[in-house]
């Protein structure tokens, strides 16, 4: 792919200037073809014919996931149905689901931007790919799938579930990349060794391209070390086309947007405003050459920052940084922001407990009560109370002072927190609304 | 010293029940039980007649089991018979975690005991045994 290691290392001010090129023809097949950006560009006063650099996109309204949702099913699809090659639909849990349609162009490239985790990872050919991401309406499965087949590896397509059979053909198979949701990664992982299989040895594991969920840093070694592979984190959203986005290259140090294909800035989510480099926030998407879905100021909800300066690899596509959680996940406890990922790197701290934790948010009086469940590991010594109560303390002055909102921690017996083969469900929220 | 396992037990319903079975499933006899408890959680201690069984047992069944070593001790059963025990390890300056009775005759009760430290509950076997009393070995259960 040689094409493709040019436009991954070319210059900045050409990558700009592509970026410009494909936003003009975006913007008007947008203006022309799709009634609601018609409506809101006049309503903001934007002229797509005018646009001619970068900063004039900061005139442009921004598109909601709501927004979407109300152009359910055909109205925000740009292309005449008969172009339609497939479609593909948020997990719609809070609603109506919003719909990802994709040409065979936007198939191609779908396949191109997840096609570079193999190539960060090193990979191609000689590659044995399991998916393991749900196939079906999810973008995880099929996009993985189009992806690993356009790197040249071989696709074993398992989809979720069966842990048993996954970790069968993990063995047996030589599969060199594992392609699931970080979470289902460590079930695998956490299931393996219960059976008494040692997956760093047994496994043949090189890389794990593991989206769809956030993960903290020590949730990744813990990965590495049980599995003895290389995690790399791969981001995006059924609204933006699905996984490829983004993708994390062998230096773990931020993830590279597809910035060939994908404009990104990230914004006050108070204001609007755009913030500097550096400095986290929203994230907001345009994407630079979708046919059927195009999104101009797709607001994610999701919290990053870009990095700045250059990636030690040598390409240069701007990198967004880990997710630090969504604006929309967000826990909101006794009026303190929460994202669950601070709390998971408190418990990471402690290895008297397992990184299966649910969080259990109540009321009682009017106010908030957070109960922290943790499974207590095989090593720890449970035949001390103090012992007990004192792990119980330390973890609960520890989540004090990350979060500044006390927490109730309760030691729970292994295996008590449901396991799940996609996202884990780490917040159970019942309080009244 | 003689072998116990104490096993981390949420304060849900039913699970002391499940707990006996999965030991009773093993074909393992259980010679002692205690439970203590807080709000949250209990801690059951079992003494039983084969440790590495049932150990490997509850571990199947995805309980958190632990081999904890204790003292079990014979007490004469008559009044003071226990008090003169504590006495040689109030003596010595040493703590006990926890007890309880293991089992009781018209002769004899066996008590058994956690002391704190291992060293220290070593230490504490000689005394004991020197002053008389009997301190039982996994062979005598």
């Amino acid at each position: 792919m040689a094409d493709d290691q040019d436009i991954l290392t070319m210059p900045r001010d050409q990558i700009a200037e592509l970026q410009v090129q494909k936003l003009k023809r975006t913007l008007v097949h947008c203006y022309e073809d799709i009634d609601f950006y018609h409506k809101s560009f006049d309503e903001a006063g934007f002229d797509p014919y005018a646009f001619n650099s970068l900063d004039d996109l900061r005139k442009a309204p921004f598109v909601t996931k709501q927004d979407l949702r109300d152009g359910y099913p055909y109205q925000m699809v740009g292309v005449p149905r008969s172009k339609v090659r497939e479609i593909h639909m948020s997990s719609g849990t809070t609603g109506v689901a919003t719909v990802a349609a994709y040409t065979q162009s936007d198939l191609d490239n779908w396949a191109d931007c997840f096609a570079r985790s193999i190539e960060y990872a090193d990979g191609g050919p000689d590659d044995v790919a399991q998916i393991a991401y749900g196939y079906g309406l999810f973008t995880g499965g099929l996009g993985a799938h189009y992806g690993m087949l356009r790197s040249g590896a071989t696709v074993i397509p398992t989809s979720a579930g069966n842990t048993e059979r996954q970790i069968r053909i993990l063995r047996q198979m030589g599969t060199t990349i594992l392609a699931c949701t970080p979470s289902y990664a460590m079930h695998i992982a956490d299931t393996a060794i219960g059976m008494g299989v040692d997956p760093a040895k047994d496994f043949h594991l090189r890389a794990g391209i593991h989206g769809a969920e956030a993960f903290s840093d020590n949730f990744r070694r813990e990965l590495e070390r049980k599995l003895d592979y290389k995690v790399l984190d791969i981001y995006g959203l059924t609204e933006t086309g699905g996984p490829g986005l983004a993708v994390e290259c062998l230096e773990q140090d931020g993830l590279h947007v597809a910035e060939d294909h994908f404009y990104v800035e990230v914004i006050d989510p108070a204001t609007g405003k755009n913030l500097p480099d550096g400095e986290w926030g929203e994230l907001v998407v345009t994407t630079l050459d979708r046919e059927a879905s195009p999104v101009v100021r797709y607001r994610t909800r999701d919290v990053t920052r870009i990095l700045p300066g250059s990636c030690a690899c040598g390409r240069t596509h701007r990198r967004i940084d880990r997710l630090h959680g969504r604006t929309d996940d967000m826990l909101i406890i006794r009026g303190v922001n929460v994202f669950p990922s601070q709390i998971e790197n408190v418990m990471k701290a402690f290895d008297q407990v397992s990184s299966w934790y649910q969080i259990e948010l109540t009321t009682k009086n009017y106010l908030d009560v957070v109960t922290l469940k943790a499974e207590v590991n095989p090593s720890f010594d449970i035949d001390d109370i103090g012992q007990i109560e004192g792990l119980q303390r330390r973890i609960q002055a520890a989540l004090k002072a990350a979060l500044s909102v006390g927490v109730r921690v309760k030691l729970v017996e292994p295996q008590s927190i449901p396991r799940s083969t996609g996202k884990a469900k780490r917040v159970i929220d019942l309080r009244k609304e | 010293m003689i072998d116990q396992i104490t096993v981390f037990l949420e304060n849900t319903e039913g699970r002391l029940a499940k707990l006996t079975r999965a030991i009773s499933d093993a074909g393992v006899n259980m010679k002692a039980l205690t439970i203590a408890e807080s709000t949250d959680y209990g801690l059951v201690r079992i003494i039983v007649d084969d440790t590495d069984r049932c150990l490997e047992a509850l571990a199947a069944a995805d309980f958190r089991a632990n081999r904890t070593e204790v003292s079990a001790i014979e007490v004469p059963n008559r009044p003071g018979g226990l008090a003169d025990l504590l006495q040689i390890l109030d003596d010595m300056d040493l703590n006990v975690e926890y007890g309880y009775c293991f089992s009781a005759t018209d002769q004899k009760a066996v008590d058994v005991f956690k002391i704190q430290g291992d060293a220290a509950a070593s230490r504490a076997t000689f005394r004991i045994e020197e002053a008389g009393f009997r301190v039982l070995r996994q062979g005598d259960i």
